[in-house]
């Protein structure tokens, strides 16, 4: 009996408008979050997470409000299997929605997927430059390296969502004890006092001299949050001082213990290619007499050691370079225009809303058919 | 007879349309030849006469200037300035502006002598309104902005083609090249550090330093490249041309008739002005034969009006068609002619509005939308061959109406979107890809139109069924609300087709250009929304748990949704798709919204207080039967 009520529930067609309704509630909703809280963050708290919640007051205590957008995706799927389980059959004027509909159950795992697996990240290339790594455009990471060996470099990257829980940080590389004692995740700095700023409380490097503000996490999509953290550096004996690190600081700071040299530094957080890129030329083009533009583009030297690949290769707008599973494209440049900014995608499952959408498509147009044709004819007769 | 009338209304209506295309002799100066000469502004080579309708539309939102004409205001401005300033040009409709300027609130529009005086205020509240951020600016600071803007491009211009105070501009072309030689010498006699001629230096340099400023501030770029020039986008400025002359090189012949049509028109000898203007135009021919032919083309594009022209027709046939739906019981016979000729118009609107569309796509080289202006036009389009089709269908005047309708609304809305200025900007690197536009934009696009139309249909649905009988009438064997019904729903599941490709569409094109399939970008949010909505719709339809009019609630609201999606993602300022903020839009949506929310508040009213179902009610089967007049449709 309740068996059958909650079948008769899961497959209503009354549910999937209902969550129809829902999700255009929760995109408008999501649109308008966009504006206030910036494009990732709106992302995260309505599409990527099962419900939306309200924050009464500055407490902690949080209180579900409405669905957000895994919810309603989850619930969706399970509407439409199970509808088509119990309710449809695979008769001839009913072909054209099986097919639409699996498409749609294949977009909506494939975004899941993309959502869960897909990785983004961004290159920045000065002309002449070369690099083997992307950078992250939101996480931070700190970089502690052993660089007593000048030809071999060890390196323990911790990232940002470790440092933001403040405390100990231990490593079997590391023959100490990182201690966050503050983490900042977007500062600003200045090297004399000025209202709102505060001593940076560091005993060794550059962070003595310096001052030191939290400021509110950036909201704009062209500009990132710059974080800042102090920390202690606590060996078996004593402490080998307590440093400023930020992203600010552009020079890696060093220090010493049990004989070794390590340098630290806190940077975005990165990805290593089996590969190389080097910017040979970046172009961008304007419309004569204008400042609009017409063209950016960045000539390449892709290098790859394993494979002796050596090619060049042209990235423009609309015309990615797809390789090794990512795609690098155009996003942005330098000011000087002799810089380039790539933004790196990996996503594994970036195939599926192609076939999606030729599922659906097709669905669509069977369905369309199998309805207008005996329209017609009816109206011919 | 009742045959005839439909086709001699069309005919009437064509004629007009042809006969705007005969041209009489100018007597005078040659304004209309004057206003097909190629320049290059915006990135792209354009007529003057489009030249001077952008400028106008910017800095007075009209094409014209009272009874001067936009290319006989643009000859004006740039050969006879000082008589241009007398002119009212400038728009200023706020009054903290206008009290600011301390000029009269009784004008609309104001003069550039009559600003003169003020312009230095204005420049430095200017710079003050600039540093405010985009969303955060008042009216006045926007209107502001917007004059501080005109008054730019107004200066620019009258700086485009000779220096201030020039009346013979022949003759000091004559005498800047007589002066080259001995003043050349003396600069590099003084380079030398040799004795030289200071009078000679002094004579070239006046000459010079007066050219710097054209070459710095000109506007439209007048002179086409050199004829060896490596490329034919290599325009230059009047001030540009005559700076390299003194390096050796040539002056353009351009601008030596350019000069010619100058003092002509400043001595008031139409003759000589259209002899050197007949120069030019054939030495265009000999080396610059597309550009040339380019900017006839638009130019008659321009005269032509399409648009305007369509306009018309749409809101004629729109009477006639409401006339027609109303007397549809009383006097069928009229009504069935009147039904008829506002088909024939719909008809002919759609055909002239077609040509618009595809020559303007022939003019640009591009797939039919590039901005939000285009696509105002192509969804006016789209929603009229939807209503062609309906009435070809259904032949009950409803499509009529609902076509004729939407085109003239879209069209008014895409004439108030031209203020902004070059409707046929150059595209910006990310869109410049036709394939993409051919299939993303404009599948997405009639996505959006037919969603409106489906919500058209609501409205009619909602207006009829309240305020008349007509809901219950017969068309055929079937009532006119079960036509609206069948209508509605075949709309529907178009414009869920659309929306929902032409969105997976623009999922590919990011994931081919960004390799991110979907990225939360409003603009995409919005089609989503559309997509949803429509997906409901079909849903709660088939699920019964909507009838005929829950259906039409549901497609008004899909009027809100879609203009959120066209024009309100674009007010939020963010996101790749933004076309920046648009103040005064803004008012116009929450009015279209507002208006659309109580129409459906209408639509929820008992049945009982419907004209359509009490009379049917009261009186039982005492429907007039129309059925012989109206042609058959299918049955049900």
């Amino acid at each position: 009996m309740l068996l059958e009520r909650l079948i008769r529930f899961f497959t209503s067609l009354r549910l999937t408008v209902v969550l129809l309704v829902l999700s255009l509630l929760l995109v408008f909703a999501g649109t308008l979050g966009e504006v206030h809280l910036g494009l990732y963050k709106a992302q995260t708290e309505f599409f990527r997470s099962f419900f939306i919640y309200w924050h009464p007051g500055n407490g902690s205590g949080k209180i579900p409000v409405f669905p957000g957008g895994y919810l309603l995706g989850l619930a969706l799927l399970v509407n439409l299997v199970a509808a088509h389980v119990s309710r449809f059959n695979l008769t001839r004027d009913k072909i054209g929605l099986w097919i639409i509909h699996a498409g749609l159950i294949l977009l909506i795992l494939g975004q899941l997927a993309t959502d869960m697996f897909a990785v983004e990240s961004q290159m920045h290339l000065r002309e002449g430059q070369m690099k083997n790594y992307s950078e992250s455009d939101r996480m931070d990471e700190l970089a502690v390296s052993d660089i007593t060996d000048p030809k071999l470099e060890t390196v323990v990257a911790i990232p940002e969502r470790l440092l933001a829980k403040k405390g100990d940080i231990r490593n079997d590389q590391l023959p100490f004890i990182v201690r966050v004692k503050e983490f900042y995740p977007n500062s600003v700095l200045t090297t004399n006092a000025a209202p709102g700023y505060a001593r940076v409380n560091a005993t060794a490097g550059l962070g003595p001299t310096l001052w030191w503000e939290q400021v509110p996490r950036e909201t704009a999509m062209d500009r990132r949050d710059v974080p800042s953290a102090l920390i202690e550096i606590v060996t078996p004996q004593d402490s080998a001082g307590t440093w400023l690190a930020s992203e600010w600081l552009e020079q890696p700071q060093t220090f010493t213990v049990n004989g070794h040299t390590y340098s630290f530094q806190l940077r975005p957080e990165r990805y290593y290619l089996p590969f190389s890129l080097r910017l040979l030329r970046f172009h961008h083009d304007v419309y004569q007499g204008t400042d609009i533009p017409k063209n950016f583009s960045s000539q390449l030297l892709l290098n790859r050691p394993d494979t002796g690949e050596r090619r060049q290769v042209l990235i423009y707008m609309n015309n990615p370079l797809r390789y090794d599973g990512r795609t690098f494209y155009q996003a942005s440049f330098d000011q000087d225009n002799e810089g380039t900014v790539l933004q790196v995608v990996k996503n594994p499952g970036w195939l599926t809303p192609y076939l999606a959408c030729i599922l659906i498509a097709t669905g669509m147009v069977v369905q369309f058919l199998s309805h207008l044709v005996p329209f017609l004819r009816r109206r011919r007769s | 007879m009742n045959k005839i009338i439909p086709w001699v209304v069309a005919a009437v209506f064509a004629a007009w349309v042809l006969s705007t295309l005969h041209e009489p002799p100018e007597p005078g100066f040659h304004t209309r030849d004057f206003g097909r000469l190629p320049a290059l502004l915006n990135g792209r080579v354009q007529p003057l006469d489009s030249v001077a309708r952008s400028t106008l539309l910017q800095i007075r939102e009209r094409q014209s200037v009272g009874d001067l004409g936009a290319t006989a205001w643009l000859m004006e401005t740039m050969m006879n300035p000082d008589a241009a300033d007398k002119l009212n040009v400038f728009r200023i409709d706020n009054f903290e502006l206008l009290n600011m300027l301390q000029l009269p609130e009784a004008q609309k529009y104001y003069s550039f002598s009559q600003i003169q005086p003020h312009l230095d205020d204005l420049t430095r509240e200017a710079q003050r309104a600039n540093d405010v951020e985009d969303a955060n600016r008042t009216a006045f600071q926007r209107q502001l902005l917007k004059l501080d803007n005109a008054l730019d491009i107004y200066q620019r211009l009258k700086l485009s083609l000779c220096p201030p105070g020039t009346t013979d501009f022949a003759g000091q072309l004559a005498a800047y090249e007589q002066a080259i030689p001995a003043g050349v010498a003396a600069a590099q006699a003084q380079e030398a550090k040799k004795t030289f001629d200071q009078a000679a230096l002094n004579r070239l340099l006046d000459f010079l330093s007066s050219y710097n400023d054209l070459a710095k501030y000109a506007y439209p770029l007048m002179v086409p490249p050199p004829t060896d020039a490596k490329s034919r986008a290599d325009w230059q400025n009047v001030g540009q041309n005559l700076m390299s002359v003194v390096h050796g090189n040539d002056f353009s012949p351009a601008v030596k008739d350019y000069a010619a049509m100058v003092t002509a028109y400043n001595q008031n000898q139409p003759a000589a002005f259209n002899q050197a203007l007949d120069d030019y135009r054939q030495w265009l021919g000999q080396w610059f034969a597309p550009e040339a032919r380019h900017g006839i083309q638009e130019f008659f594009f321009n005269d032509f009006a399409p648009f305007y022209k369509a306009m018309i027709i749409y809101v004629t046939a729109f009477l006639l068609a409401v006339i027609a739906l109303l007397t549809f019981a009383l006097m069928p016979k009229t009504s069935e002619v009147l039904r008829q000729s506002a088909f024939w118009l719909v008809v002919l609107g759609g055909i002239i509005h077609t040509f618009g569309l595809v020559f303007r796509m022939w003019l640009e080289g591009r797939p039919p939308v590039t901005n939000l202006y285009s696509s105002a036009i192509f969804i006016g389009w789209g929603c009229v061959i939807l209503g062609i089709i309906l009435e070809r269908v259904f032949a009950v005047g409803l499509g009529s109406a609902v076509a004729s309708f939407a085109g003239f609304v879209t069209l008014i809305i895409a004439h108030n979107l031209s203020m902004d200025g070059d409707t046929m900007e150059m595209l910006r690197a990310v869109l410049d890809t036709n394939f993409w536009l051919a299939t993303h934009v404009v599948v997405v696009t009639l996505g959006y139109a037919s969603t409106f139309m489906a919500g058209l249909l609501g409205v009619t649905y909602v207006l009829l069924g309240l305020f008349t009988p007509l809901l219950k009438y017969k068309s055929g064997n079937l009532e006119l609300g079960k036509v609206l019904a069948k209508m509605t729903y075949g709309i529907v599941c178009f414009a869920a087709l659309f929306s929902f490709t032409g969105t997976v569409l623009g999922g590919i094109w990011a994931d081919q250009s960004w390799g991110r399939f979907w990225g939360w970008d409003p603009k995409e949010n919005g089609a989503l929304i559309i997509v949803l909505w429509n997906a409901a719709i079909l849903h709660a339809r088939w699920g019964g748990m909507i009838r005929e009019r829950g259906l039409m609630n549901m497609v008004i609201f899909g009027n809100i949704v879609t203009s959120w999606s066209w024009f309100g993602v674009n007010m939020l300022g963010i996101g790749l798709h933004s076309y920046g903020f648009m103040a005064a839009a803004f008012w116009w949506l929450l009015a279209f919204v507002l208006s659309q929310i109580s129409l459906i508040g209408l639509g929820m009213l008992p049945t009982g207080m419907w004209r359509s179902f009490r009379s049917s009610a009261q009186s039982g089967t005492s429907d007039p039967s129309v059925s012989k007049t109206a042609p058959k449709t299918h049955p049900a």
